[in-house]
């Protein structure tokens, strides 16, 4: 089992540790449901140095990632960053990302800790023919997500650099508590927040100062939650090698003005089901557990958690396309138990981002 | 973890009180922290029989949903409603206000059942 360089530090808190994506990580530290609240109240801090981080450098970097990304690539200006997907030839995605702009020709690719592997051969059978350099760094970047209302002024307090009046995707270079470290206003949990990336072997002071600036510790059990209540889609759920985006609300991220690998089979590919969210009454919705409508099985769950913002189940599904229309209600089968749910409007909560 | 000497114990985590012929049930500190937060409370109906070892209740947290056993056999007296509305008292209380149901059963039958010592035994070496 893989680790991240701050292992020694979570089993130092006391963190319920599980594996993910290969990685031995911290699961909780007090509650999920605390560590839910302290993002949405104030600010948590998390680790996820287990996500993957590529390199693509070169005179082609931006043709090359115009074929081999979603999003509108020619409208990322440097220091931006912009939600995207890689697509593969059957129109399903290889993975979703996160690419930063950091020179004239340099990006930086975050991609999901299970899919590294994948996702490093793909892009490599992808280069050719481009006048790109690909280079696999996850080794050497550490990663941290700062979220909540407060996790701007809690950051400021550590650093000189201005954080307040950057925009939403801004990723510039600064010093936090003296190390050189990579800003981006990004994130994963529906709050206002900066994710850090920092050396490895400087990470562990970072952590240190910020927990005792205030921040909550939180594990991939609240990062889960959050997620869901911010309607994000996790690769392997929401997201895999045979779901079309197009049939999802994330339709926004496929720019068909331009030309990318897999473009034909992605536009021509039917809608069969789409994603929505569902409000789900009394109980608590889990991946896998199937959608009725009267006597018809009409999906099936994707994520599920208990929201603990709504106190209410939520949960992410594929149903028929006919009936994904908001407002529409349908039932979910818990243990055999049918309950009431309805189509919604994602994200299931408002917040301060 | 907390294991009070003045109840008994089943394997699967539930503990016992014993009032005459009557047992009040709920999960032990033990299980309510590997849950976690406890979200949801499925109760059993009041009247029901349950056979020693039914699956009677389901407990469920953010993470994952438990069924809760009957520990002996009788008929459900009393659920505990309030964790309707608060299913952390769970959590809060695994032993008090947390209770989970009340059966009526043969108060003979409870020599299947672990003393505080056995069961912290069990839940130390899982």
């Amino acid at each position: 089992m893989k680790t991240t360089p701050l292992h020694p530090a979570h089993l130092a808190l006391g963190a319920r540790m599980g594996p993910f994506a290969g990685f031995e990580m911290p699961i909780q530290y007090t509650s999920i449901t605390s560590e839910h609240l302290a993002v949405r109240g104030w600010v948590g801090l998390f680790d996820v140095s287990h996500m993957g981080e590529f390199w693509i450098r070169g005179p082609q970097a931006l043709a090359f990632l115009q074929f081999a990304t979603l999003n509108d690539v020619s409208r990322l200006k440097v220091g931006r960053a912009q939600y995207s997907m890689l697509p593969n030839a059957q129109g399903g995605v290889v993975d979703d990302i996160y690419l930063y702009r950091t020179g004239e020709e340099e990006y930086l690719m975050v991609v999901n800790a299970a899919n590294i592997e994948k996702d490093w051969a793909h892009l490599q059978a992808l280069a050719e023919g481009f006048r790109v350099s690909l280079e696999d760094a996850s080794d050497f970047f550490a990663l941290l997500a700062v979220q909540g209302p407060r996790a701007v002024a809690t950051l400021q307090k550590l650093c000189e650099v201005e954080l307040e009046n950057r925009k939403k995707n801004d990723t510039f270079m600064g010093r936090l508590v003296g190390k050189w470290v990579r800003f981006a206003r990004t994130g994963y949990t529906g709050e206002d927040g900066y994710e850090i990336f920092v050396a490895p072997d400087e990470v562990g002071a970072v952590w240190q100062a910020l927990l005792d600036a205030g921040a909550t510790p939180c594990g991939l059990g609240a990062r889960d939650t959050l997620r869901l209540e911010a309607g994000f889609p996790l690769y392997g759920h929401e997201l895999t090698d045979q779901t079309n985006p197009l049939c999802t609300p994330l339709a926004w991220v496929v720019k068909t003005q331009k030309d990318f690998y897999g473009k034909g089979a992605l536009l021509e590919a039917p809608c069969p089901r789409r994603l929505v969210g569902l409000l789900v009454e009394g109980g608590v919705p889990r991946e896998g557990y199937r959608v009725w409508q009267g006597e018809r099985e009409v999906g099936v769950l994707t994520s599920g958690t208990h929201s603990p913002v709504l106190k209410k189940g939520i949960a992410m599904a594929y149903v028929d396309s006919s009936l994904a229309t908001l407002g529409t209600s349908l039932e979910v089968e818990i243990r055999s138990r049918r309950t009431e749910a309805k189509v919604v409007e994602m994200p299931f909560i408002r917040s301060s981002a | 973890m907390n294991y009070p000497t003045e109840l008994k114990y089943s394997k699967t985590h539930e503990w016992v009180r014993l009032e005459g012929d009557m047992a009040v049930v709920g999960i032990t500190d033990y299980a309510q922290d590997a849950l976690g937060d406890v979200v949801f409370v499925e109760l059993p109906q009041v009247g029901r029989r349950v056979e020693a070892g039914a699956a009677v209740a389901v407990v469920e947290s953010v993470k994952t949903a438990s069924d809760i056993y009957a520990p002996l056999a009788g008929e459900v007296l009393e659920v505990n409603t309030a964790l309707a509305d608060k299913p952390e008292l769970i959590n809060q209380s695994p032993y008090g206000e947390g209770w989970i149901f009340k059966l009526r059963v043969d108060p003979a039958a409870t020599t299947s059942l672990l003393s505080a010592a056995e069961y912290q035994a069990l839940a130390e070496s899982a």
